[in-house]
């Protein structure tokens, strides 16, 4: 069992805060991904479930001991860094026992662990080497290694593959994936890289100035965001955000007529707002067809195309100058400055109040931010 | 003025930097050098104008001295004295960089520079209190004494190196010790002192030589059973008169030891103290 629970958890530093209350609770077996901006807070709030940062106020209970205050060693957490702190003077070996020396287990039993772990990651014929004689991502993984030998209640990661190329990136993605079905373990990881967010998490967790925007599972977050914080920092390229004015809203529906041209009916719950404000209209890139410039009253200009087999992103300028992406096919053959059309796929189209909240799909359960 | 390849104004610039340091180490060697060579001579060719470079060695000197002092009372007191201030400035020096180094508050950077700041006082300021302390204690003349007072005037030096070669050390390392279960004792010892031992060789280096060669406080708080190699050597500079070529050979029979010390650690004491600067 592995169940942790925070709340109303906050951080100062020297009269700045930089957690401002925050309540989440962690289920066993989750892997939990917390992303957000540089500065967010989302590395502060896992050093604070690991130990090494003293809580301000509020609680954190792993099961149900309450573990607010409990040294860092006693809290049987196991952390990866993301410059691995490997303990250079030691072999590989070495770094994965010292843990289980630490806590007087016995020689052959520490043996078969760090053997057993060794064996799980690949590391093997690594065992007697030193930590500066590894590349990167066998660094990496031995410092995933010490954590598994101590079969931890949760694995905690600070952006471990932050360090590492791409392709290798990619590849750790993946192992970290899989190593989270074979240990049957709770996880959180931080990021700042929202597609890790997306590919690792049973659930995320989206912070934003030391407090938490939303939590859900990846397509939650993607197909449902509860503000246009969460829609903006949630998939690649970014959903495009219009400037636009409410023209008629009701229980039903939401008619929206946007600064550049356009008007939209779209399938909200429009009861909240009032004929006249603000709002602003999201929509992805990929949901957005480009058509003749004639077949749509949404008209824009061509700038620059990125070709990436695949896909294609085209940039486009509105008319009054607001600029968004568009996915379109691979082959897809615009000129820079040429004039299209665009027809967005209302049904999967945001809008967000002047605060920036979502109004909500009709019938939808009111999401609490 | 010729134009010079890029090849050859490296070679110049090469030579040119070589012959700079050549000339400054000759100058700084160049006393050291002088009082080994007067050692050997007698005392008249000593004092002979213009001075000597060549003439008849001789160990009368040595001899003299051997008779007169018992190098090895002086030569063990010294050693004494430096390892034991040099254990207890580290035993001290370590837990405080440590505290430092790794949890740094908003007044550390100003108490190492008060630490420092206390190097600048003139010693003999506080020769008349630190006396009559010593007096009443008991410590006049005893190995201890000096252990204590050269422990305290070279523990700021030890304490901002030793917070130096800390701070280059990632944090990291030392968290993920305390999350694998390390008590601070333990973090310390098996994974500071071992990932940190070069700079805090070059500090145990910095601190011998600095106990063996002082001499204020070793000539002003003892006499004789306590006494230094540096108090035997002023011990030679006698109303009697200036013997220039017994001086010399006392000196060098007390630098003897440091300076082949010193000579065996060059590298590391090298490494050590350029560590934070090459950086």
């Amino acid at each position: 069992m592995a169940d942790l629970t925070i709340r109303n958890l906050k951080k100062s530093f020297e009269d700045i805060d930089i957690i401002k209350g925050i309540d989440l609770d962690i289920k066993d077996h989750e892997f939990v991904v917390f992303v957000g901006p540089s500065g967010c807070g989302k590395s502060t709030l896992l050093r604070l479930i690991a130990g090494l940062e003293e809580v301000t106020s509020g609680s954190i209970h792993l099961d149900d001991r309450d573990i607010t205050d409990v040294a860092p060693a006693k809290r049987d957490l196991a952390m990866v860094f993301q410059t691995y702190a490997l303990y250079p003077h030691m072999t590989v070996r070495k770094n994965m026992s010292f843990a289980l020396e630490l806590a007087g287990v016995d020689k052959a039993e520490i043996d078969r662990k760090v053997d057993e772990a060794a064996q799980i990651l690949e590391l093997g014929h690594l065992l007697d080497r030193k930590p500066k004689a590894l590349s990167g991502g066998q660094r990496q993984r031995v410092a995933i290694g010490r954590s598994i030998v101590r079969h931890p209640k949760i694995f905690l990661f600070d952006e471990p593959l932050s360090n590492l190329d791409a392709a290798l990136r990619v590849q750790m993605r993946l192992e970290l994936a899989r190593l989270h079905h074979e240990l049957k373990a709770t996880m959180i990881y931080v990021t700042h890289d929202q597609v890790e967010a997306m590919t690792l998490a049973d659930k995320v967790v989206v912070l934003n100035g030391g407090h938490i925007e939303q939590v859900g599972s990846p397509l939650e977050l993607y197909h449902h965001p509860v503000n246009a914080f969460v829609a903006g920092f949630i998939g690649t390229p970014k959903m495009a955000f219009l400037k636009g004015k409410v023209k008629k809203a009701d229980r039903a529906g939401v008619t929206v007529q946007l600064d550049c041209g356009p008007e939209y009916q779209l399938p909200l719950d429009g009861s909240r707002l009032k004929a006249g404000e603000p709002v602003t209209f999201g929509m992805r890139p990929e949901h957005i067809e480009v058509t003749a410039a004639d077949a749509s009253p949404f008209k824009v200009t061509l700038d620059v195309t990125e070709h990436l087999g695949a896909d294609t992103f085209c940039y486009v300028k509105a008319q009054n100058g607001e600029t968004l992406t568009v996915r379109a096919g691979g082959d897809y053959g615009g000129r820079f400055g040429e004039q299209v059309g665009l027809i967005p796929d209302l049904a999967h189209c945001h809008l967000f109040d002047e605060k920036g909240r979502a109004v909500p799909k009709p019938g939808a359960p009111a999401q609490a931010a | 003025m010729s134009m010079l390849t890029l090849k050859q104004s490296r070679r110049l610039q090469t030579v040119l930097i070589g012959g700079l340091a050549w000339l400054v180490a000759l100058a700084i060697f160049f006393p050291i050098f002088w009082m080994i060579l007067t050692s050997f001579k007698t005392e008249i060719d000593a004092f002979a104008t213009p001075p000597q470079l060549f003439f008849t060695p001789t160990l009368e000197n040595y001899v003299h001295i051997d008779a007169r002092s018992d190098y090895f009372h002086f030569a063990w007191n010294s050693v004494v004295i430096s390892f034991g201030s040099t254990l207890a400035g580290m035993l001290l020096a370590v837990p405080a960089a440590y505290s430092m180094a790794f949890f740094e508050t908003k007044r550390t950077k100003s108490t190492l520079l008060w630490m420092l700041s206390t190097k600048m006082l003139p010693p003999v300021g506080v020769l008349v209190p630190i006396y009559l302390l010593f007096k009443d204690a008991g410590l006049l003349d005893t190995k201890t004494g000096l252990v204590i007072i050269y422990t305290l005037i070279n523990l700021p030096i030890m304490v901002w190196m030793v917070y130096t070669y800390f701070k280059e050390i990632p944090k990291d390392i030392l968290e993920a010790a305390r999350l694998d279960g390390a008590t601070p004792a333990q973090e310390i010892v098996r994974v500071l002192l071992p990932i940190g031992k070069g700079g805090l060789a070059s500090t145990v280096l910095l601190s011998l030589i600095l106990c063996w060669n002082e001499a204020f406080w070793s000539l002003n708080l003892t006499a004789s059973s306590a006494a230094p190699l540096t108090a035997m050597v002023a011990s030679y500079s006698s109303p009697e008169g200036l013997f220039w070529a017994k001086l010399s050979a006392v000196s060098t029979l007390a630098c003897a030891p440091i300076l082949i010390f010193g000579w065996l650690s060059q590298k590391q004491l090298v490494r050590g103290l350029s560590f934070g600067a090459v950086k």
